[in-house]
């Protein structure tokens, strides 16, 4: 372990600079942003590392357990249970970033409009965030997902109708507090508009924490997926998504333990890294929740 | 303290009548004519008619949501498309099943995450420290349904501990807690996973204060001064976040009840989304709703209780 003082923030050093240093001297961070990468390099090179195909039934090869040729053994179709892994990795990117994109453009709005305007407006969007809050998420993600039909897209659209009031209350809170700042007022003291002010000087000031919480909040989005798909209301079958695979594998569990625990395992690894990397960009973005945390 | 409870309940009325709204535009959104989805290609003209008579379907929307409104708080929630039997008798049946499991869980989770939180924040950055916040850590990012059939897979069939599934009774008599114990369990468990690393962080912000030092030095026994004067102020940010994560605990109780063929309100859910069973599924979202938001009410009268100041302001 390195010491504080040469990753307190230095002379000279930009913003950025300090966050990366930040990040670079952190365990967590790089553990999280590793399994980020093998993520993305997986899903991005599923075709040249594994030669099998993730849909196509191999009936020779029915529930084999792992072997040196399948390395986490086969399913029910013989279908080599590491390219499905590993072409789920596709779907699992696929809904971390479509979830985020819907609830920070849902709720970055909204919060936004709450915290600028105040009053009655901000009543209204805080009742409606609190209505969100009282119905059980699962619940209302899979009431959506089940009524749109199921599938991949109504999943990432019923999770992203949902999680956004998460976002709503983070950046009404950052707003509160940067809209009294001397900058805002300078910035109406010239003429700007309302809008101007909202999006050209308040919302580049309150995009940190919004970055470091899409990273927290993809890691959910992914467990949520899974748990929809998992319950028959979101990718069907034969599609490779892991919550998909871990229902199927559950009909196997005595013959085959494998096809139940793989893809879990794979939604693990991937939502604690999300939550790694997350936790790493809060503290790096914020020097003084830094040190606060380096000290106690 | 009356006014107070007051108070919290006038917050809740605008919430009420919003997720009134929410629930009963929920046939209106989906796409589709949910009457011709529900009842298949080659239904006749005649019953698709009726049944959309029956849902209301055929007047404007604000007077559906009005007739809805005053059918739900007479406590008539409609009846079931697909099973023929009113809505209302259905959740009756089913509701104390899933209650129980809640009971039980948040039961656990209070039970373990105080002495685990104190733990941890007295033991801070030792040994055990690490090893129950790698715990934590690790169960926050499993999937609560994967916990649950690996657990199936190793303490059910493997090793015939627990039942596989089902529910055996209530949850006084023995065999409807062996039953119980292992749904219970992860459902509990994911919770203390989360409340104790709260606990420990506030108890460690508390433990920095000057009266803790003022309670040491007067010479108070250190578990006094753990218990009585630090576990208190930490409890008030620990009641926040049960309440926060309450809705949380049910929705895995949904995934959970699923797994384990647990005759409950979420089963029957996911059952009757699949099914479309629009009015049963109006029902038990209206159901889970009123639930969290009088278990809400509760969190905020406990909060009173354990923060005096909040009843004065």
């Amino acid at each position: 372990m390195t010491t504080q003082a040469d990753r307190s923030p230095q002379l000279g050093e930009t913003y950025f600079e300090g966050v990366f240093h930040r990040m670079h001297g952190d365990r967590t961070a790089l553990i999280g942003t590793a399994i980020i990468l093998i993520l993305l390099l997986s899903a991005l090179l599923a075709p040249v590392i594994t030669t099998y195909d993730p849909v196509k039934q191999n009936l020779n090869e029915m529930l084999s357990s792992p072997t040196f040729k399948h390395p986490l053994g086969t399913d029910r179709y013989g279908r080599d249970l590491l390219t499905r892994i590993i072409y789920g990795g596709r779907y699992a990117l696929m809904i971390g970033v479509g979830v985020v994109i819907i609830q920070m453009a849902i709720g970055v709005s909204l919060g936004l409009t709450a915290g600028y305007y105040g009053g009655i407006v901000e009543s209204i969007i805080m009742r409606l965030t609190d209505v969100m809050l009282s119905i059980p998420s699962i619940v209302l993600a899979m009431t959506i997902a089940g009524f749109l039909g199921g599938g991949v897209q109504n999943v990432i659209i019923a999770v992203g109708a949902i999680g956004w009031r998460d976002y709503t209350r983070l950046v009404r809170a950052e707003v509160l507090s940067t809209k009294e700042r001397t900058f805002v007022e300078a910035a109406r003291a010239v003429g700007c508009g309302h809008l101007r002010i909202m999006i050209c000087h308040i919302l580049p000031h309150i995009v940190a924490p919004v970055i470091a919480y899409s990273a927290l909040a993809a890691g959910v989005a992914i467990l949520w997926a899974a748990a929809l798909s998992f319950l028959g209301l979101g990718a069907q079958p034969p599609t490779p998504e892991w919550g998909a695979m871990l229902a199927d594998g559950r009909e196997d569990m005595r013959e085959a333990w494998w096809i139940a625990t793989f893809p879990g395992l794979a939604i693990m690894l991937v939502v604690l890294g999300f939550n790694f990397f997350g936790d790493a960009l809060r503290n790096a973005l914020d020097p003084k929740m830094y040190k606060a945390k380096r000290i106690s | 303290m009356l006014k107070y409870v007051l108070r919290r309940l006038l917050v809740l009325i605008p919430v009420l009548f919003l997720v009134t709204i929410l629930i009963s535009s929920l046939i209106y959104f989906s796409p589709g004519d949910p009457v011709r989805v529900m009842l298949g290609l080659r239904a006749q003209e005649e019953a698709v008619v009726t049944i959309r008579a029956e849902l209301g379907l055929d007047k404007p929307y604000y007077i559906r949501y009005l007739n809805w409104l005053s059918n739900a708080a007479r406590g008539n929630l409609g009846r079931s498309l697909q099973r023929n039997e009113k809505v209302m008798d259905l959740i009756r049946e089913r509701l104390p099943a899933t209650l129980e499991m809640t009971l039980f869980a948040v039961l656990i989770a209070l039970v373990v995450a105080i002495p685990v939180g104190i733990i941890s924040a007295t033991h801070a950055d030792t040994f055990i420290d690490n090893i129950l916040s790698f715990f934590s850590l690790f169960w926050v990012s499993m999937p609560g349904f994967w916990i649950a059939i690996v657990a199936v897979l190793l303490l059910s069939m493997h090793w015939g501990i627990f039942p596989i599934s089902g529910r055996g009774g209530p949850l006084w008599t023995a065999k409807g807690l062996h039953y119980l114990a292992l749904p219970g369990l992860i459902l509990g468990i994911r919770q203390v996973a989360i409340i104790s690393r709260l606990i420990r962080v506030s108890m460690l912000e508390i433990l920095n204060e000057d009266y803790i030092r003022t309670a040491r030095s007067k010479g108070l026994a250190e578990w006094k001064v753990v218990c009585k004067h630090a576990l208190r102020n930490a409890m008030i940010p620990t009641v926040t976040i049960f309440g926060v994560q309450l809705p949380e605990l049910m929705s895995l109780g949904v995934i959970i009840e699923t797994v384990f063929a647990w005759p409950g309100t979420g089963r029957m859910l996911v059952d009757a989304v699949l099914k479309r069973d629009y009015t049963l599924v109006q029902g038990i979202v209206l159901v889970y709703a009123l639930l969290v938001i009088l278990m809400s009410l509760l969190v905020d009268l406990l909060y009173g209780y354990i923060d005096p100041r909040i009843k004065r302001e």
